[in-house]
This record gives C-alpha cells, structure tokens and sequence, in this order.
C-alpha cells in the first residue's frame, strides 16, 4: 500500500454539534481533496484557485495559520497526524468554514478605494504614477484577503472589535497611493481604541503572511503618522494640516 | 439574508470559539511579547525610582542621604538587579522590531533594517559609557 498520513479534521455540524469535534482520516498525499472526494463527502471547507491568488483556503495546520494550498505535505512529518482546524478566533459555520461578515465589514470601514472629490466616480479620467509612486504602496497591495494574520493574532481573540492587520494595512496602501485623497477620512476610522490602538504590536501577522505584506510594519508607521499628526496639532499653530 | 451587509446569513448556527485564559502559553512568540509587556512595569517602575530620586535632591541633603540608604538596602538592591534585568531584556527584544516603524530614506534607497536598529544599539551602548564615565569618575 501507498504511503498513508494521517488527518485530524475538526468537525462541527451545526445540525448535531454543539462544538467542534476531531476526526481522523488515514489518507495518500493528496490530504483533504482526497478525504472530501473518497472517504467522506460531508467534509466542508472553502478553496478555488489552488495556487495561492485567491485566499479561500486559510486553516489551522497544527496550530498555525497556513494557506493550505501553498503548504506542501513534505513539510509535515509523516509519522504525525496533521490537525486542521478552522482559523482561529473566528466563528465556525460549518467543519472549516469560518463566517467572515466580521472581516468584510472592518475591511468596508477602512474604505479601501480611491477617495477623491474632484471627479466624479463615472469619469473616465487617468492619474498617472510613476513607479516610484507606485513602489510606495504596491507592498500592501498585494494582501490577497486571506485572514490569516487574523488568526495570528491573539487581540483579534480579545477584542473583536479591532479592525485588525489587513484591513489596517489596507487602508494604508490607499493612505500611500499618489491618486488617492482619503487619508484623513480613514484616519477618523482607525485613530481609535479599536483601530490602530489596539495593535499591541504582537507582529505575528507579518509572520504568517503569505505574501510578505507585512500588515505590522504597516500598523507601526500608521501609529507614527498618528502621533505626529497630533504633536503637531498640539504644537504648530497651525496645526496638522 | 439578514439586516446589514456583512452580517452572517440569517438562520445560521454559529460556533464561537472560546479564548483559553492561557492563550498566551500557547505559541513561544505569543508568550515572549507578553513577557515583554510585563517587562515595561519594570521599565515604569525605575523611572518613577529616578523621579524620586530627583526630589529628594531637592528637598536637601537630609532627605536624600535617607533616600540613598534606602536605595542600599538588600531589598531595593534585589528589586534593582530584578528591574535591570527586566529592562536589559525589554531593550534586547525592542530594539530589533524599531525598524519596522520608522522609514528613512537616503534619495531613493530605503534605509536597512539593521542599520536603523544597530544606531539604537550604538546609542544604548553610547549613552552607557557616558553615565558609567559620570559614575566612576569620582
Ligand atoms: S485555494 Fe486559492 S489561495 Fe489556496
């Protein structure tokens, strides 16, 4: 017989489970495809594009927070069961899908869009971007909404209401693209207790982050922005602005 | 679908997870950052200490000689090597993610990280020497 690996799903069946529960399987390399396809159909968990792009697969691999599609079995030790549990700190729907509606709405707060009052949002106008202007933002573009650093961190567990790394860092690639005029709206958003604030700079965000986007550094400088932004208003006379 | 846009569909029964009150034992990193929090009430303690110590050179030499016996005492020794200690690690753990907040660019190249945290070292060691030299000079 082929090699075999074990594993540990959790289960929750809303319909019969009050809480999660832990299965296993004895499965070939090809691990939860292969579960949901030849042992057991029920098996409910969320993937699409399989390389990595669309985010969807984000789950506990032995307590870390993994695209599951960018891990490769080769690097779990053969001899162990793998336990995959839904991203932490998030409720569970169903097995390992978690309700996001918390996410997107942090995410919709931040405004996450070109903000301009000079045009109007039907024009067909350019704004042209040299690459330097370009460079400046394009690291925190590349978040591809996979809540991982999420699940990485505990304040998301403590205070539900943080609006988190993505959404944070997010807000920052609007903050630093040359065509956009919105930071001082986003700034009401996340100069508060649940924005930047909450950030007590754990950093294991950037650590999971499986496109080096790097959502801590992101929140650190959003932080220094703010605190300028204040001693300023406290010491020029003319303010901030 | 229910009242707001990003809410979760009507109907569904949801699993909240609870929150181990020992979340933080769970992960090495999650422990050594709230070691390093707790570490900053030492950091707090030793400036309220040098606080102190300010007034009571104010008041007058009386004052201060029964501050500074007090300071000598076994007891505040003990909470000084602890606080040192305390302080020695909150630096050590600091000073690596401080590039992580500042940007500073030279034309267009971005500053390196271990430059930027190696000028905190260098500071840190700079300022050592000079109150060391204030200290043993006399
Ligand atoms: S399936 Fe799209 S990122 Fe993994």
């Amino acid at each position: 017989m082929a090699e075999t690996l074990r594993l540990e799903v959790s289960r929750y069946r809303p319909e019969e489970d009050s809480e999660p529960t832990l299965q296993s399987y004895d499965v070939l390399l090809d691990a939860l495809n292969h579960v949901k396809n030849e042992i057991d159909g029920s098996l409910t968990f969320r993937w699409s594009c399989r390389m990595g792009v669309c985010g969807s697969c984000g789950m506990m691999a032995n307590g870390e927070p993994k695209l599951t599609c960018a891990v490769p079995l080769t690097d779990y030790d053969p001899a162990q069961p793998i336990r995959i549990e839904p991203l932490q700190f998030f409720p569970v729907v169903r097995d390992l899908v978690i309700d996001m509606s918390s996410f997107l709405e942090k995410l919709s707060n931040v405004k996450p869009w070109i903000i301009r009052d000079d045009v109007e949002a039907t024009e067909a106008v350019e704004f042209k971007q040299t690459p330097a202007e370009l460079d400046a933002y394009k690291q925190f573009s590349m978040c591809i909404n996979c809540m991982l650093c999420y699940s990485a961190c505990p304040v998301i567990g403590l205070e539900p209401e943080f609006s988190g790394p993505a959404a944070i860092a997010l807000a920052q690639r609007y903050n630093l693209d040359s065509r956009d005029k919105g930071k001082e709206e986003r700034m009401d958003v996340l100069d508060a207790h649940e924005g930047l604030w909450g950030c007590t700079y754990f950093g294991e965000c950037t650590k999971v982050c499986p496109k080096n986007v790097d959502p801590a550094g992101a929140i650190q400088l959003y932080k220094m922005a703010s605190a300028t932004d204040y001693l300023k208003s406290l010491l020029l006379p003319w303010g901030s602005k | 679908m229910s009242g707001g846009a990003h809410e979760p569909a009507a109907g569904l029964k949801l699993y909240h997870p609870p929150m181990s009150l020992w979340w933080w034992l769970e992960r090495r990193a999650y422990f050594k950052i709230v070691v390093r929090e707790l570490t900053s009430l030492f950091v707090g303690a030793f400036a309220v200490v040098t606080l102190l110590q300010i007034r009571a050179v104010g008041d007058g030499p009386e004052p201060y000689a029964a501050f500074a016996a007090m300071l000598g005492s076994p007891a505040f020794i003990t909470f000084s090597v602890v606080a040192f200690l305390a302080v020695l690690f909150h630096a050590l753990t600091w000073f690596p993610l401080v590039p992580t907040t500042i940007v500073l660019r030279v034309g267009e190249q971005r500053v390196p990280g271990n430059i930027i945290a190696g000028a905190h070292f260098a500071g840190w060691l700079i300022v050592s020497v000079v109150v060391a030299y204030i200290l043993l000079r006399g």
